[in-house]
């Protein structure tokens, strides 16, 4: 049924439709409102036969939520930021374990200096971790993309991590159709899990493996997430024979087919982007874009055949190697490695920073006339950057960066717009 | 598209204002979209939120910058940001105060705006007759009905009901009918 709501909140209603036996949370901004919203329909009697779980932190969430999964209950929670850094290891274990448990992460960067604003660097930091990684565009794949994550995740049993930036989606009322119970239980079948833990038929998960077939367990893991790049594809196209929408999937494209430059990005920037590249075609530019719906696994094959026409690429990405450059350009550049093509890397809309159409504008005209840096840092105060070098090379003491930055531009940005 | 800024502070339903303000504008049939300026928002602080209504779907996902339509929730907060920033020439100026343009000692930074699409309402005072409460949100939105035409105010009400059903909400319709009707009848 269409709905006037917050992204928050129908996550919340398409994770209930889904049936999730154990939903265990600690609440972090911008998460809070999902876990909220799904403690009132336990409480409420909507959601029924599930326990939800308060737990005391985030690495206490995840690990209810590796126990529950591994009794067979379809398992649930939800974090961001310095949550999912206090559950890593728990990260690793549930995808070790072969445990399909969904977890939201509402985008959020990661500190210090400490900021509770947008970007993804706390999911990126869990690339490597094993889990399926997809990223929403729109609260509407917001709520497509969780019920789809369930089914390849038990399909697979690998669990899944679904992304969608914290308050540009989470805190953003839109026009959402949340699907009917009866649509979602049509998709998605009761849970039957591959392995379960049962008292009256005993079995031991998470053996102690030396090096004689630790190697072989690992290269396991990653044959199952190349399997995934056919499994992400059926299940989208499921969804869509039922629910009558195009959702999920490895990539999405906007404009491509004749485009001479395309942007490479993931997430909910598309939407501005699709605008300017709307208004550049108008003027006789060719620029399309490709969407990484999936991150994890990582959509190579599928990234070639959209660009592969294209003279060059440009990768927009919320998050920073330090040390490097950009981690999604770095995936998209050795999957694009044997193509004859330019990319450029351009990091942006770091916590919480808005990435305007005019930013965009003068990104993507820089980048089709080839003037773009190798690795580009999207509205870079230089001016601002250089003075605290300039102190920090010549002062005694010149003290923290973050401190001294805020003093140099005179605001606490916190309400400003 | 119509683009919507409403500026306030913390504990003043500046989000909630916007948010009831696309539940309105969806009620009629239009795609809308509302979000804040996710600060670490806290009573009394500045506090920012938007609202888009356009007749196909919204993409854009930028803070807006340039309002057709600026909503003050606090006359206080023009000694303390730039709250016109951007605001069209065609655009409409909604303020919550007893007071007039003059007596705020805005009038300069008004001028360039139509006079008919500049208006003072009363809105706390309003709220604090029918809600009780000094939570000038939805007077405003009945208020914004009025001047600006972009909605009805049955819509509006029907919002306010949505998202504050039973007492709550019936005090806070009546205070948006009578800052709708204070503003028909300048």
């Amino acid at each position: 049924m269409l709905q006037q709501t917050e992204g928050s909140h129908a996550v919340a209603e398409a994770v209930a439709l889904c049936r999730p036996e154990v939903i265990c949370a600690y609440p972090i901004t911008p998460q809070t409102h999902i876990v909220e919203g799904l403690g009132e329909l336990v409480k409420g009697g909507q959601l029924e036969n599930c326990e939800y779980i308060n737990v005391e932190s985030e690495f206490a969430a995840l690990s209810v939520a590796i126990g529950s999964s591994a009794a067979g209950a379809r398992s649930y929670t939800a974090t961001a930021s310095q949550g999912i850094l206090y559950m890593a290891e728990a990260v690793y274990n549930a995808s070790g374990l072969g445990l399909p448990i969904v977890m939201t992460v509402g985008n959020r960067a990661i500190g210090a200096p400490i900021n509770i604003w947008n970007d993804q660097t706390d999911s990126m930091s869990m690339r490597d971790a094993g889990w399926i990684q997809l990223y929403c565009e729109s609260n509407q794949q917001a709520v497509d993309v969780h019920i789809q994550a369930f089914k390849i995740a038990e399909a697979i049993s690998l669990p899944v991590m679904v992304c969608m930036d914290g308050f540009i989606l989470t805190h953003c009322y839109d026009r959402i159709d949340v699907p009917e119970q009866a649509q979602v239980d049509q998709f998605l079948p009761p849970f039957e899990p591959r392995q379960a833990l049962d008292p009256a038929d005993p079995v031991s998960i998470g053996a102690m493996v030396g090096p004689e077939a630790f190697t072989e367990v690992r290269y396991l893991a990653h044959h199952k997430q190349m399997e995934a790049l056919e499994l992400i594809p059926k299940v989208a196209e499921e969804f869509k024979e039922i629910f009558g929408r195009d959702s999920g999937g490895l990539i999405g494209e906007y404009r491509t087919e004749d485009a001479e430059t395309i942007v490479v990005t993931l997430g909910s920037v598309i939407g501005t982007m699709q605008e300017v590249i709307d208004e550049m075609r108008d003027a006789g530019e060719k620029i399309g874009a490709v969407t990484l719906r999936s991150f994890r696994p990582f959509p190579s094959a599928a990234l070639r055949a959209a660009v592969g026409h294209a003279k060059r690429v440009i990768i927009f990405e919320k998050c920073l190697a330090v040390g490097i450059g950009g981690i999604v350009s770095n995936n998209v550049r050795m999957a694009l490695s044997e193509n004859d093509l330019a990319t450029y890397s351009v990091i942006g809309g770091l916590g919480g920073r808005p990435v305007t159409r005019d930013s965009l504008r003068r990104l993507f005209k820089a980048g089709v006339a080839d003037e773009l840096d190798p690795t580009h840092f999207l509205d870079l105060q230089h001016d601002v950057v250089n003075r605290q070098i300039e102190r920090s090379s010549t002062g005694h003491r010149p003290g923290p960066d973050a401190e001294n930055i805020l003093r140099d531009i005179g605001i606490v940005a916190a309400a400003k717009i | 598209m119509f683009q919507i800024r409403i500026h306030g502070r913390g504990g003043q339903g500046v989000v909630s204002g916007a948010e009831m303000l696309s539940v309105a504008a969806f009620l009629e049939d239009r795609h809308a979209q509302a979000f804040p300026s996710f600060g670490s928002e806290r009573m009394g602080a500045p506090v920012v939120a938007f609202c888009r209504i356009d007749d196909k779907e919204i993409r854009l996902r930028e803070p807006i910058l340039e309002p057709d339509a600026l909503i003050v929730q606090d006359p206080t907060l023009f000694q303390a940001i730039d709250v016109f920033a951007g605001l069209r020439d065609d655009g409409y100026l909604l303020i919550n105060t007893g007071r007039t343009i003059e007596e705020l000692g805005i009038g300069d930074a008004v001028d360039h705006l139509q006079a008919d699409r500049v208006c003072t309402v009363p809105a706390t005072e309003l709220a604090l007759k029918y809600v009780k409460r000094p939570v000038p949100n939805a007077a405003l939105l009945g208020a914004f009905a009025a001047i600006s035409g972009r909605i009805t105010l049955d819509a509006v009400k029907k919002a306010i009901t949505e998202k504050f059903p039973g007492k709550v909400g019936e005090g806070n319709i009546a205070a948006a009918s009578a800052a709708y009707e204070a503003v028909k009848a300048n």
